[in-house]
């Protein structure tokens, strides 16, 4: 069952006297292992609320508990050495190398020198970096994605069981992101840290949450609950309009293709007999058939048309079949695909490449509207 | 050429006069630099939170520096005396500005991402000042040092005024014995090895430079 690793009890955080507060009286509660994406506009205080986690920030009230210890006194700095903590401006220490930079925390903690050398291979490994090359550098050295990604190894080093980030990949650009976010999709199942994730981008939150928290202004929580539930089910006004119009449309970046049902088309395989061809297409709701290779593979879209034109052998006429998805694939790729497609359908194979079946509108509206 | 034959007979001839002179002006250097240095970099530390201390310290050092250099070497003489002492103290004055304010600048300087991923890493105060924010500002800090090295050892040569010795020895003489013979050669050797003084000193604080200063942030 889940554990609750992070507590914020009654939190709040006033700067200077009788001013609104940035935090206004805050529980939350983090589960041992998921990601909680803290999400909202600027100036809610979703920063501050992650601050306030390893004590950059002083709560004005309000106890902290870290796996079931308070940890409101005592000394922040130890404290924050437990923490893995992982900024924007990523801020590696320029004068030092890339191993002195990943080697911070476990110096803090005195670790012996052949475990620490061990460690800095280990990590730079694990974000995809090779440490012979990386090892010697300096941060100037390196490009704003391989930034975050030393940034990303440092905070884990000395192996954290919580991992705060603060907007990690908001200056990095698109595709690099889309990029980054993936392999820490990736190295978050196999970590299973418990992290607290910052960002004022719904699509990310969306994206990288096991659960979401959207805040407004004092960091109230107007819903807390996983991606799905809250696309589904936006708990107000708010919720709904920092959603955006396109809240269905995000929703179909949670599901796969092999969520839905898949439709079947008529298939052809050589070699083809033209007018049972014709006959297997016209019984078929369908206006088109597929064209398989020897290998089940989907090659060709064949209409009536097609198969009229005698002139050539059908394997070359109709039109290619130039995408395919595959089941693992977002229905928001399979969406992008059948838009584009010339018969308004995705063709789905398997990793091999063999067909299965296709990705129809219909069959995507019938999903979107089960979800109600 | 006639000239300089006499200047090299005269400097031969006062070979241990020289010596003192230099090592006189070396030691003022080296004092009020390792001095000076230390007062301005803490004072640049203990004020850099504050907007008001620092603007308050620049300005302070500002004005000593605005003062006439002859007027500064007299004005601690009722209080400590002739030779060293008062040379010391008004040297002193003069070169806490460059190493204040490149200090203050220095600091100033550092990405803020830094400071913040640094605390937020578990350093604690005394760390984050000793192992990132002071190295990081360490170039700027020495730049300054090397501005106030010049200012030292062309102003040194004012300690002779009250007794300080020096360099300043050679050109005091000189002028007190214009035209007379030796004179002028008297007056070329002091500004001459001021010169050559300044030189090295600023070869080795390159020296200094190159070791001291990370290559990533060179």
């Amino acid at each position: 069952m889940s554990e609750t690793l992070i507590r914020l009890e009654n939190v709040s955080k006033t700067y200077g006297s009788g001013a609104e507060p940035a935090v206004r009286n805050l529980t939350l509660e983090v589960q041992k292992g998921e990601v909680l994406v803290l999400v909202g506009p600027s100036g809610c205080g979703k920063s501050t609320t992650l601050r306030l986690i390893n004590r950059l920030i002083e709560p004005t009230s309000g106890r902290i508990y870290l796996d079931g210890e308070d940890v409101t006194d005592g000394d922040p700095s130890e404290l924050r050495r437990k923490i893995g903590y992982v900024i924007q401006q990523v801020g590696l220490f320029p004068h030092r190398t890339i191993a002195e930079n990943i080697a911070t925390v476990p110096k803090l903690l005195g670790w012996d020198k052949a475990k620490i050398e061990a460690r800095i291979d280990e990590m730079l490994e694990l974000v995809s970096m090779d440490p012979e090359t990386y090892r010697d550098r300096y941060p100037k050295e390196l490009s704003g994605g391989q930034a975050q990604r030393i940034g990303v190894a440092r905070a884990l080093a000395a192996d954290p069981d919580v991992l705060l980030m603060d907007e990690p990949f908001g200056a990095i650009d698109p595709i690099t992101r889309d990029r980054l976010q993936n392999e820490f999709l990736r190295l978050q199942q196999e970590l299973k840290k418990t992290i607290v994730f910052v960002t004022h981008d719904i699509d990310e939150a969306i994206k990288m949450g096991n659960r979401i928290a959207i805040l407004r202004e004092g960091s109230e929580i107007a819903q807390l609950d996983t991606p799905e539930a809250i696309l589904a089910h936006p708990a107000d006004e708010f919720v709904e309009s920092f959603l955006g119009s396109g809240a269905i449309l995000k929703g179909l970046t949670l599901k796969k293709v092999r969520d839905i049902e898949l439709h079947q088309v008529p298939t052809l395989s050589s070699p083809v007999m033209r007018e049972q061809a014709l006959e297997t297409l016209r019984a078929s709701d369908d206006q088109v058939a597929l064209f398989l290779d020897a290998n089940d593979k989907p090659t060709r879209w064949i209409d009536e048309r097609a198969l009229n034109r005698t002139s050539q052998p059908i394997e070359k006429s109709g039109r290619p079949v130039t995408v395919d998805l595959q089941p693992e694939d977002t229905l928001q790729d399979a969406l992008t695909v059948m838009l584009q497609s010339s018969v308004g359908m995705a063709v789905v194979t398997d990793r091999k490449g063999k067909y299965l079946g296709c990705c129809t509108i219909e069959s995507l509206a019938k999903l979107i509207m089960s979800d109600g | 050429m006639d000239f300089l034959f006499s200047l090299i007979d005269f400097a031969l001839a006062r070979q241990v006069q020289v010596l003192e002179g230099l090592a006189q002006h070396t030691g003022y250097v080296v004092t009020v630099l390792v001095s000076a240095g230390l007062f301005a970099i803490l004072t640049g530390v203990v004020t850099r939170r504050s907007q008001l201390a620092k603007e308050l310290a620049l300005s302070i050092a500002s004005v000593f520096l605005t003062i006439p250099s002859l007027a500064l070497f007299v004005v601690f003489i009722p209080l400590v005396g002739l030779g060293f002492a008062p040379s010391f103290i008004a040297l002193f004055l003069y070169s806490l500005l460059p190493i204040l304010r490149n200090t203050i600048t220095g600091l100033d300087g550092i990405d803020p991402g830094v400071l913040e991923s640094a605390k937020g890493m578990g350093f604690s105060p005394v760390q984050v000042l000793l192992k990132v924010e002071l190295p990081l500002a360490w170039p700027i800090i020495l730049a300054g040092i090397r501005v106030s090295s010049m200012l030292v050892v062309g102003i040194a040569a004012i300690a002779t005024l009250v007794a300080g010795g020096g360099l300043g020895d050679f050109i005091k003489s000189g002028l007190a014995r214009l035209p007379l013979p030796n004179s002028l050669e008297s007056i070329w050797l002091g500004t001459l090895l001021c010169l050559v003084l300044a030189l090295v000193i600023d070869l080795i604080l390159q020296a200094l430079r190159v070791a001291t200063i990370s290559k990533g942030i060179r």
